[in-house]
């Protein structure tokens, strides 16, 4: 298929007109060779975006989503590339269901799908998964997401074995042991409409406990979705001083503060909670400065009767593929916080780097992985629209920047915005 | 005359006016139950539902009591003998008793925010009758009935309350009702069981029983639920008692026309010794009849703001 997409602007390039051919990007040639001319109007070319920490549901919860539906949600977002985390059902633990994610990926075709592979056994946080014959698989790290990897003496483990095959450890950061069953953050509000609460120290301790380890060692650690000030005050400290400790962190925790959960509806509800406006703040200074690597969404697609219940029974998580960039765009590029090569870095070439991907590139040669955004007009998020199975999303309304008119993925359209 | 809105969900959502209009007309009520013809013509034609997911005496009686004396058809539902107990959702529980025409649900449910997520989806209005440990307003309004037949105003005075502040709906409700009359609370218990940012909400955090009592015009205690010993809260009864406990000693602190309060039901000896609990200045027996009256006058109020629509 040869494609053209042109009237665009090219992130970092002179050009006006993008060529695909082969599933590459390719030198200039002729429209009336191409099998399709996209004119972008104006709108901008960024390479594809990589999500390293989405939840596809697939095997085991195809009702919340399936890796068709999430890889299509997706595309739609302008992502190229997604990385599962593996608290599926039977758990992504061994070289078996690694292959089995992958061929779905394969059918589906909406997008490269790089899998995580479970850090312990059956998520149990006892006995090492089979990281090495995994790694053949296919996985490009390890995790027990959404169950920190509690044992001290197993996150060594981990992180000991798991470097014998350069395979990055992603660790949730919370000891669960000092949340006391709470369901937000624990703090003003949570005290006002009397939700049990989840401290900041809760997250503090774990990721203050993951630096000393890796520190110890020498070997790197990467913290998911950090959400507090203190988490990022030890991250940077760290950094500052060689510990090799990277991060992640979610549009929600610079576009939302705990204040949301006073209407007690669960799109507000996720692990860690929403913080304080004092921790917003925190994340975007870390956003700012370089202490933050990547921005992820931890999509977590639910459905709507685990969500539209008592809030302290709703399950934990929001989707997120589809409002990433839109938010990212709006809420720390457009007032000028980040540039939008800092954001290419936090959505794309760090991810790439950190997991060893190889993406990102858009020069001649280099596979056709971009997506095409509108920056310059408004548009309503609407959560009616999403291709993701999930409704669970607080961004329903927001009036946002950077909607996505074309995502291609290898050369082929993933993704096509319909007027 | 009537609230502003549909539903009762907590003090939160009534303002100075409305919560002295509840009053006023509990002070009327009261005088219904005191007289040997406790029938109102109030509720004729309207139907009350009470649904309790949590065990209740005084509560769930005194709403099934208020809702009967003013001439309702009333019926309950508790999750022991209904369609909950086969796992049917409280969303389907609640619109199913909406659709039978019922114009009052009055509901107590363990989980903090249920009411407010249902009140959106029914037609009934909603009162809260105790939502897990964010508000029971129905129980701060008859304390403050309790306190308002003894105040001239609520301005100034000095509320305090103590014990398990943490877990406790009756003291959130309390303290936003009272600081909206511009009455001061004060709180004191275990650390352990005082919620983080509470002084935000508008109360005083006392360092000791004594210093809590002292000068207060009235004084409230909580009860403590044993089972907390095992989430490591507290050690054990004997040292509650002995360090959170309201002894005479200290309610001898407070003003001498002060009143002792409790929420009940009463662990005796522990948050209350039984002696203090029985003594003179104990109103906790008249705080059960305002406890009807209230919730008539709540229920009374809905109901004519319902006429009005």
């Amino acid at each position: 298929m040869r494609l053209i997409v042109k009237n665009c602007k090219v992130f970092k390039k002179d050009t006006d007109t993008i060529y695909v051919e082969d599933g590459k990007f390719a030198d200039k040639f002729d429209e009336s060779k191409a099998d399709r001319v996209f004119d972008a109007k104006g709108a901008t070319v960024l390479p594809g975006l990589i999500d390293m920490h989405v939840h596809l549901r697939e095997p085991g919860y195809e009702y919340r989503e399936t890796i068709a539906t999430g890889t299509a949600a997706a595309a739609r977002g302008g992502f190229t590339a997604v990385c599962p985390m593996p608290n599926t059902d039977p758990v992504c633990d061994n070289p078996a269901v690694v292959s089995g994610i992958l061929k779905k990926a394969r059918e589906a075709g909406k997008c490269r799908v790089y899998p995580i592979g479970a850090a312990s056994k059956g998520l149990a946080g006892k006995e090492l998964a089979e990281i090495g014959l995994m790694k053949e698989a296919g996985i490009v790290a390890v995790s027990d997401d959404g169950k920190p990897i509690a044992n001290a003496g197993l996150m060594r483990k981990v992180l000991e074995y798991a470097s014998d095959f350069d395979v990055p450890v992603l660790n949730h950061c919370e000891d669960y042991s000092i949340d006391m069953e709470g369901a937000m953050n624990e703090g003003i509000v949570s005290t006002s409409i009397g939700i049990k609460g989840i401290p900041t120290a809760s997250e503090d301790i774990m990721i203050a406990r993951d630096i000393i380890i890796a520190e110890y060692l020498g070997l790197p650690t990467h913290e998911c979705h950090v959400s507090t000030k203190g988490g990022m005050r030890m991250i940077r400290e760290a950094k500052a001083r060689g510990v090799k400790v990277t991060c992640e962190t979610c549009p929600h925790y610079f576009t939302l503060t705990d204040k949301e959960c006073e209407s007690f509806d669960s799109n507000f509800k996720m692990h860690p909670p929403l913080r304080t406006e004092e921790h917003r703040q925190a994340v975007i200074e870390a956003i700012a400065d370089g202490t933050v690597d990547c921005i992820v969404t931890d999509h977590a697609p639910h459905h709507q009767d685990e969500k539209v219940i008592e809030f302290s029974l709703a399950n934990n998580g929001i989707v997120g593929l589809e409002s990433s960039f839109a938010l990212s765009y709006t809420y720390l590029v457009k007032p000028g916080i980040i540039s939008m090569e800092r954001l290419m870095d936090l959505m794309c070439y760090n991810p790439s780097k950190l997991l060893g991907l190889g993406r990102g590139g858009m020069e001649v040669g280099d596979d056709a992985d971009f997506a095409v955004f509108d920056l310059e007009n408004e548009f309503v998020f609407d959560k009616e629209k999403m291709l993701t199975k999930g409704r669970n999303t607080p961004y329903h309304g927001w009036k946002l920047y950077g909607e996505t008119m074309l995502t291609v993925m290898g050369g082929n359209i993933t993704y096509e915005k319909l007027c | 005359m009537g609230l502003k809105n549909k539903d009762l969900l907590g003090m939160k959502q009534l303002d100075k006016e409305e919560i002295l209009e509840i009053l006023d007309t509990a002070k009327t009520m009261k005088l219904v139950i005191s007289s040997g013809n406790k029938k109102t013509s109030h509720l004729q034609g309207k139907s009350v539902v009470t649904l309790f997911y949590e065990n209740s005496t005084r509560t769930r009686l005194s709403f099934e009591l208020a809702s009967k004396y003013m001439g309702s058809a009333s019926a309950n539902i508790t999750t022991s003998g209904s369609s909950v107990n086969k796992g049917e959702s409280l969303l389907d529980t609640a619109r199913t008793i909406d659709m039978m025409g019922t114009d009052i649900i009055i509901m107590r449910h363990s989980q903090s925010g249920a009411p407010h997520f249902l009140a959106p989806y029914l037609n009934a209005s909603i009162v809260n009758a105790g939502d897990g440990m964010n508000e029971h307003p129905t129980q701060a309004l008859l304390d403050m009935l309790t306190m308002y037949e003894r105040f001239d105003t609520f301005e100034g005075k000095e509320v305090a309350i103590l014990g398990d502040i943490y877990h406790s709906r009756v003291v959130r409700s309390n303290i936003i009702g009272l600081t909206k009359l511009g009455a001061k609370v004060r709180v004191y218990g275990p650390k352990t069981m005082m919620p983080i940012g509470i002084e935000e909400m508008g109360a005083y955090v006392a360092n000791s029983v004594e210093e809590c009592c002292e000068g207060a015009d009235a004084v409230m205690g909580l009860r403590v639920q044993l089972e907390r010993m095992q989430s490591s809260l507290f050690p054990s009864v004997a040292e509650y008692s002995r360090f959170y406990g309201i002894t005479k000693e200290a309610l001898d602190l407070a003003k001498p026309d002060a009143f002792l309060m409790h929420p009940g039901p009463c662990n005796h000896g522990v948050e209350i010794p039984t002696d203090v609990y029985d003594c003179e200045k104990s109103v906790i027996n008249e705080q059960v009849t305002n406890g009807v009256a209230v919730r008539m006058a709540v229920l009374y109020l809905l109901t004519a703001r319902r006429n009005s629509l």
